[in-house]
């Protein structure tokens, strides 16, 4: 009943806010979340407790590892329906608005359409973190790419057209090569004696994996990860195939892009890791991980030279989301201890980028440019902004006393422990590349004075500085201590990757 | 049943050459509408000899999407923004035809050389899967128009749909179907983004696209 209500509520909110009328659709959004987070927390707490929970005939099933991203996701809509209540209030004050890049006049898609398409967005990550079935996970995240299309193309006119057309494009196609490894997958256990059409497909993969170790099949299981991973890594954003991600986080509302960075990327790793899942049972593990540990990296080195000389501030955060996902990469692929700082480094990124694209926000709102070069003084200007976006700054570089400093340094340690050293030399000089490029614009930012031409009267509101900033306090909690609950969880998480 | 299944296979393959030669917008979407019987008509020639309730279910379902659906669909979205008939192919006609003839070799090549390949799937059917797929991939890049985009994508799912039929078992049914809704939805968002990108630009033509850059 539980996991059918996690579904359903997000989903039955999103038929709901197509009701015509002007009824009060806003403040719906955060009693949804609310209650979606309240379900998720119970199913982390039945999944901590070895509880089997099972829903829609086996199709619901969440793990572990399923169910971190699932709080994330949950944690990260809750901070964005409170945030979009301010967001949209200060939206609707101005019907037709001019396009900040080209000057051209736009209107809003509708409310209605647009908090609906949030819930179902939601709907399909649920979907996508409880399901032990790798066919339903695939429809999962097709479907989150169809839901949140309409997200980024919320403002429209045609930058934003163009990062929806990009992202529908390129991440369909992406989904579409992950589905050519799923169809591989089962051609590699074709004559395999497990029966694989059940429900729990991914059980009854991992089974069959263990029953074609070491014969010719294994070479049908390479190609399925190859597609796994070129497809569910095309929507997580590993470079090279991460075109789509600045362009879409950096038109998109703000905590769309939070959602999408925070919770939406996770979503697609988590269909690269049931693949990894799979590889280890099948005694693949070396190979799997050698390809994540070179994305991995790849995606650092890549976001390394993007983030450098960077001046759009929005791109700037998608290009550090396209870091933290090569992070994510490399500590699944080094294994061992740094699985552990890998599931810390997930949910410290998520909160932080979410933090840190609804500041984003904030300050597009007072400043309308997304150059960081028309901002300056924030530290004078918005001093709860200023605060929350040199706090993020210093959370997202890996700095003490913040969670990500504790999950790279684990993750550091791990590679150190599998006796990478070229790999460890590579890691610490992409970060450091990466915590000098983007000092420079956010200092800049925070620094300074305003300039003369921004009004001097500007409130900021609670609605848009409270979420943020609880989500600023959990990533601080974190640097200082991972409660007992969130480590075995994680520990549990690592272990189902082979920890 | 199983000559027949081949000579499908082939016609299958004929579309794919025509797909990478064709400029025309509407030879295109006809070319998919075709692909899209012939996929149905896959269904209906198991490669067992069993035909079974859900084959033809999905046969019927696969017809009614792929064969009309989506073309009627794509081609009503065509006349409506009155686009323009020929594609300006961003790597001429020549490079793609090359490119999908060296695919097809490459694949003839990749089933000879593994034998599992042989015992799971009849001849020529993953060459012709894998040249489709690779069909698709190709017009999505090289035609410079938003509906053709979403051919080539359709035509790249084709292919992935006829590797996917030696494994249809019992109980599969529901997953193909699923992915056909999805398929279904995600060319229904598409052709709703068309719509948008022809009102912002007064063109569907991406070479517009060149807003968001680094």
């Amino acid at each position: 009943m539980m996991l059918t209500l996690l579904l359903f509520v997000p989903l039955v909110a999103g038929v709901a806010m197509f009701i015509p009328g002007a009824w009060p659709r806003r403040p719906l959004l955060p009693v949804v979340a609310l209650i979606h987070t309240i379900l998720s927390g119970m199913t982390l707490s039945a999944v901590r407790s070895g509880e089997k929970i099972s829903a829609l005939g086996g199709m619901l099933q969440p793990d572990a590892l399923g169910v971190i991203f699932l709080m994330l996701a949950s944690i990260l809509f809750l901070a964005a329906s409170v945030y979009a209540v301010g967001y949209l209030r200060e939206e609707e004050k101005h019907h037709v608005k001019r396009d900040i890049q080209k000057g051209q006049l736009f209107t809003n898609a509708p409310e209605a359409r647009f908090l609906s398409c949030l819930c179902f967005f939601v709907a399909a990550m649920t979907l996508v973190t409880t399901t032990p079935n790798l066919g339903a996970l695939w429809v999962g995240i097709e479907l989150t790419t169809l839901a949140s299309a309409p997200l980024i193309y919320f403002h429209r006119h045609q930058s934003s057209m163009e990062a929806t057309w990009k992202y529908l494009m390129i991440c369909s196609v992406g989904i579409a090569l992950a589905l050519l490894g799923n169809i591989l997958m089962s051609v590699a256990f074709f004559q395999s004696d497990v029966d694989l059409h059940g429900m729990d497909q991914l059980s009854a993969f991992m089974a069959a994996a263990q029953s074609v170790k070491g014969t010719d099949s294994t070479i049908w299981l390479k190609a399925a990860f190859i597609f796994l991973l070129v497809g569910y890594g095309t929507k997580m954003g590993l470079a090279p195939l991460h075109t789509w991600l600045p362009d879409a986080h950096s038109q998109a509302p703000s905590m769309v892009s939070g959602m999408l960075s925070g919770a939406l990327l996770n979503c697609a790793l988590l269909g690269i890791l049931r693949g990894h899942q799979i590889m280890i049972a099948g005694g693949l593990s070396q190979f799997s991980g050698d390809l994540l540990v070179f994305f991995g990296l790849l995606s650092m080195a890549t976001a390394a030279v993007f983030i450098v000389g960077q001046g759009h501030y929005k791109r700037l955060l998608a290009y550090s989301s396209v870091e933290h996902m090569g992070i994510l990469a490399l500590a699944i692929g080094v294994g061992g201890t740094a699985l552990f700082g890998g599931m810390l480094h997930a949910v410290c990124h998520s909160l932080t980028k979410c933090m840190l694209f609804l500041v984003a926000g904030n300050i597009l709102t007072r400043y309308h440019s997304l150059s960081s070069y028309d901002v300056r003084g924030l530290r004078e200007d918005m001093p709860l902004s200023g605060a929350l976006w040199t706090a993020g700054f210093l959370a997202i570089v890996g700095s003490p006393p913040f969670g990500l400093f504790v999950s790279e340094f684990t993750i550091l340690k791990g590679i150190f422990a599998s006796g990478r050293i070229f790999v460890a030399l590579g890691y610490l000089a992409a970060l450091a590349i990466i915590f000098v490029g983007m000092s420079v614009p956010v200092l800049r930012m925070v620094q300074g004075r305003p300039p003369r031409d921004v009004p001097k009267e500007y409130s900021e509101s609670l609605y848009t500085v409270l979420p943020p900033a609880v989500l600023c306090l959990m990533v601080l909690g974190l640097g200082f201590c991972v409660p007992d609950w969130l480590a075995d969880t994680l520990n549990r998480a690592a272990a189902l990757l082979g920890a | 049943m199983y000559s027949l299944f081949q000579f499908v296979i082939l016609l299958l393959l004929i579309t794919d050459l025509i797909v990478l030669w064709s400029g025309r917008v509407l030879m295109l979407i006809r070319l998919s509408a075709i692909q899209g019987i012939l996929l149905a008509a896959l269904l209906l020639l198991p490669i067992n000899g069993v035909l079974d309730g859900e084959h033809i279910f999905l046969a019927c379902a696969v017809f009614a999407l792929k064969g009309i659906g989506f073309p009627v669909f794509l081609r009503r979205t065509s006349h409506k923004l009155g686009i323009e008939p020929m594609v300006r192919l961003r790597l001429g006609r020549f490079f793609p035809l090359l490119a999908g003839l060296a695919c097809l070799a490459f694949s003839l090549l990749l089933e000879n050389s593994i034998p599992e390949a042989q015992g799971l799937f009849p001849p020529l059917l993953l060459p012709v899967a894998l040249t489709t797929l690779f069909t698709g991939l190709i017009v999505v890049v090289s035609c410079a128009k938003a509906l053709t985009q979403v051919i080539g994508y359709l035509v790249a799912e084709n292919g992935i749909f006829i590797l996917g039929i030696p494994l249809m078992t019992e109980g599969s049914m529901w997953f193909e179907l699923s992915i056909l809704l999805d398929v279904f939805a995600a060319i229904f968002v598409m052709a709703i983004a068309i719509n948008h990108i022809n009102s912002a630009f007064a063109s569907i033509d991406l070479a517009h696209f060149r807003n968001l850059r680094d």
